[in-house]
């Protein structure tokens, strides 16, 4: 392969002269770190909200989080970026679409929001099984000793069901960290955009991409391990829900 | 609210937009998933092989492609594959590598990672009592897998790996980023050329709606029935 190598290029300056190769790469480790926890938080508020509104005795309800859960489901992520970033502000009021397209971190505030309900549907799913895995006998012992619905929900139910469905949220977790890639498209620079420019200006792509799949993988190692640990932590001794 | 909006644009590309765009994002989903399963399967059986070294590389095989990015992989293969192409056949430069060409074995050998996943689960149910009794009869393992085991892991795992394949035909439209002409980039391609970003991608969203939604209820319908024959 008459490809020339040169691995010391992540110490070299860009072209942008903003720092060196290396230093691009970190930043866009920050921000691909930064908008899946912004998004997660999204996702895991809402996704719990949805979730829970599933399993509670109302008709109209289940409904309601059954039509959220297939409108976020049935479209491809990238789809849901385009319309809240190009779409949206359109659609509102003329004012507030222009302050919200002259927004600074325009990208940002979009991608933690659109991948965030993206993946809402996706935990909602989760929370709805872990909590209808429980045997009935915990609700009604909830309300046999006098517990109202959210105390039920509170100090019975959710705790048990969170521990459940832990691992599957985990991976989760890591599909928001791999799905902030997909923001590339509306000018996020995160880490793949960073090293698609790096192997734009440098022509070094072995090099450039080399260096993004190793920080995925330890990306995705750290917070695999880190939920185990976690996990293991929150276990309630006597219940399997836990183990 | 609706009254600066031109849907006919909508209408004119209909034609472009359905024999150019939807035509490929089909072919994409149809050839990937079916390398992906026949792949994974292979896949799935050298993970579950008593060799070390075969079941080790089909399991960092399948934790890597997971660990990563389709945007990244997509990059990565697209870029690498010109080198590796070369590699192959010992030519002189970089062979030529069509966005294209280079999306379908993208495509495929990163689906493979996760039809694996569901050959392996599917694989692992059948019980082991099956796998002795067929070698009690005199199949070799050949045999054992192709009669015995994988008709069954495949029928039992037949809704997920439809599943599957909805979730490959939305992550299709992620061959954007190398300016393929999917439908979503058919769609944006009419939506920049007309400054119709609102209709196109609306248009976009409901389309993929319709079908995604059609397709999951049918895959609940078939889940039910498969559940009721065993």
């Amino acid at each position: 392969m008459n490809y020339n190598w040169n691995w010391s290029i992540f110490w070299e300056p860009t072209p942008e002269g903003t720092g060196t190769y290396f230093d691009t790469l970190i930043s866009g480790l920050e921000i691909t770190v930064l908008t899946a926890l912004g998004a997660w938080a999204v996702a895991f508020i809402l996704g719990s909200l949805i979730g829970i509104m599933r399993t509670l005795p109302s008709k109209p309800l289940v409904v309601l989080g059954n039509v959220y859960i297939e409108l976020f489901r049935n479209v491809p992520l990238l789809v849901q970026l385009f319309i809240w970033f190009f779409v949206v502000p359109e659609l509102l009021p003329h004012a507030l679409g222009i302050w919200i397209k002259q927004l600074n971190n325009g990208p940002f505030y979009t991608s933690v929001v659109g991948i965030g309900l993206y993946m809402s549907s996706r935990v909602a799913t989760q929370v709805t099984a872990g909590i209808k895995s429980l045997p009935s006998g915990q609700r009604m012992a909830g309300t046999a000793i006098g517990l109202t619905t959210v105390q039920t929900y509170r100090y019975i139910l959710l705790p048990l069901a969170y521990r459940i469905i832990f691992p599957p949220l985990t991976s989760e977790f890591l599909n928001t960290i791999k799905n902030t890639s997909v923001a590339l498209t509306i000018g996020l620079l995160e880490l793949t955009a960073r090293a698609r420019a790096m192997q734009e200006f440098s022509f070094q792509v072995f090099e450039a991409f080399t260096a993004a799949t190793v920080i995925y993988l330890i990306l995705s190692a750290v917070v695999t391990i880190g939920m185990r640990l976690l996990e293991r932590r929150l276990v309630i001794p006597g219940f399997n829900g836990g183990k | 609210m609706f009254s600066d909006f031109d849907f006919g644009v909508i209408w004119r590309s209909l034609p472009y937009l359905f024999e150019q765009g939807m035509s490929f994002t089909l072919t994409l989903t149809v050839i990937a998933t079916i390398g992906g399963i026949i792949l994974g399967t292979l896949i799935a059986m050298m993970r579950l092989s008593s060799k070390p070294i075969l079941s080790g590389f089909a399991a960092s095989y399948v934790n890597v492609m997971r660990s990563l990015p389709l945007v990244l992989v997509i990059f990565l293969f697209y870029f690498l594959m010109p080198y590796i192409g070369q590699w192959i056949i010992r030519a002189d430069r970089p062979i030529q590598v069509g966005a294209l060409s280079s999306t379908m074995v993208t495509f495929t050998l990163f689906e493979a990672a996760y039809f694996s996943e569901i050959m392996r689960a599917g694989i692992q149910a059948i019980p082991r009592g099956q796998v002795s009794a067929g070698y009690a009869i005199g199949l070799n393992y050949r045999e054992v897998m192709r009669f015995v085991v994988l008709p069954q892991a495949f029928r039992n795992m037949l809704p997920v790996i439809f599943t599957q394949t909805i979730v490959l035909f939305q992550d299709t439209s992620l061959v954007y980023v190398l300016s393929i002409t999917d439908f979503m980039g058919a769609a944006s391609k009419i939506a920049q050329r007309d400054g119709r970003l609102t209709e196109m991608y609306l248009f976009a969203a409901c389309i993929y709606f319709i079908i995604c939604f059609t397709a999951s209820t049918l895959v609940k319908i078939l889940q039910r029935r498969v559940s009721i024959v065993r």
